[in-house]
């Protein structure tokens, strides 16, 4: 920088391109008015006077998909609207990110054993960014989401340029078995012994 | 009026009809023919001493012990109920309609079991009757839109019924 300092008048600042985008995304994280359940009311009082959800630049909460970075899926997840949720996922114009929030949202929550009819978890759905766990999370919990979802777009390396930012659906949330391993039981088992190991506290 | 004078009526008027009763409960309530339930119920909303305007709800109760070592003790037979809770506004009283049902039609499973709609005689039938169907697998004859109300209208199975399978996946997503 040395050559360019003090070469130009005060208040002109030099950056990078992808910084410049990155700072300006970020704080500019248009999320889309997508609540499902309860957690959709804690929702509204981070939008609201109280909390202010605009001062992180994110309250402008657009009715369409087209016009939104940010999908905050707010509330319990059931299979009728997971078709729903996917297509507005897919509406929605890259970069995009997900937050899930509340319980229900990151792996079913109450209903994870006797809702028939709630997905266990929205990362079976779409790709998740960030987990907001809370049952409903207080209004503070969904801004450090937020930040968080901001601390991931200042690191965004490469102008992405259209190409789709390679998020894979993660294939088991916890210990949740598989269905090939719920039906055959050697496999289950498998599972099981497996998951017991990953439990023990590592060895010093 | 008192359950037992509505009782009376029903028993007066329709004799066999009415299968059972029991009126030392909160709800008195009688059973009833699942044939003549239209008339009945027709009777029970325009008769001056009765006029129930107001149909509050409709219930399906599915009656099955699923645990094998449970099922001599239950007390009962494997069976569906299907309950309706009147109220009238005029005469400001409420009384309870119960009809027995198979589990399944003929006993051949899937066969759902029959009987007629009321959502002629309540238009609030109509959806109550949709919900039924939908979680309880209890099909009403005559209904104007038979179709299910809560759940994706692909949904195999009814949901509230004891010995209901939960589902391995749904359109890809993994049930459990």
């Amino acid at each position: 920088m040395g050559m360019m300092e003090g070469r130009w008048e005060e208040g002109f600042v030099t950056t990078t391109l992808e910084h410049a985008i990155n700072w300006a995304r970020q704080g500019s994280m248009w999320p889309m008015t997508f609540g499902l359940a309860c957690c959709a009311i804690e929702m509204m009082a981070t939008g609201a006077g109280r909390y202010d959800i605009d001062r992180f630049g994110a309250g402008a909460f657009r009715a369409t998909p087209r016009q939104a970075d940010l999908m905050i899926v707010a509330g319990t997840v059931n299979f009728k609207m997971a078709d729903r949720v996917r297509r507005l996922y897919n509406q929605m114009p890259e970069p995009k990110f997900v937050i899930a929030m509340g319980a229900c949202t990151c792996g079913g929550g109450p209903y994870y054993k006797y809702g028939y009819n709630v997905v266990k978890g929205v990362d079976l759905v779409v790709p998740v960014d960030v987990y907001v766990p809370g049952c409903p999370p207080r209004p503070e919990a969904l801004l450090e989401g937020l930040m968080r979802i901001q601390d991931k777009v200042r690191a965004m390396k490469e102008l992405t340029k259209g190409r789709p930012l390679n998020l894979p659906i993660p294939k088991r949330t916890g210990s949740v078995m598989l269905p090939d391993e719920l039906v055959d039981p050697a496999k289950a088992l498998e599972f099981q012994t497996q998951n017991k190991e990953k439990a023990k506290p590592a060895k010093a | 009026m008192s359950p037992a004078d509505i009782i009376g009526i029903l028993e007066e008027r329709f004799g066999p009809a009415v299968t059972g009763k029991k009126l030392d409960t909160i709800d008195p309530w009688v059973v009833v023919d699942p044939g003549r339930l239209v008339e009945i119920c027709t009777l029970l909303r325009d008769d001056s001493r009765l006029r129930f305007e107001l149909l509050n709800c409709i219930s399906g109760v599915d009656y099955l012990e699923t645990d094998p070592k449970k099922a001599p003790k239950a007390g009962f037979e494997p069976h569906m109920e299907v309950v309706y809770h009147l109220s009238s506004f005029t005469h400001r009283h409420r009384f309870v309609l119960k009809l027995i049902l198979p589990r399944w039609k003929d006993g051949i499973e899937g066969q759902l079991p029959e009987l007629p709609s009321v959502s002629g005689v309540w238009a609030t039938a109509d959806w109550h009757e949709r919900e039924t169907y939908d979680l309880c697998g209890v099909m009403f004859t005559r209904h104007p839109d038979l179709r299910r109300i809560l759940l994706a209208e692909d949904w195999e199975g009814y949901p509230l019924r004891k010995d209901y399978e939960y589902p391995l996946e749904y359109h890809g997503i993994r049930g459990r």
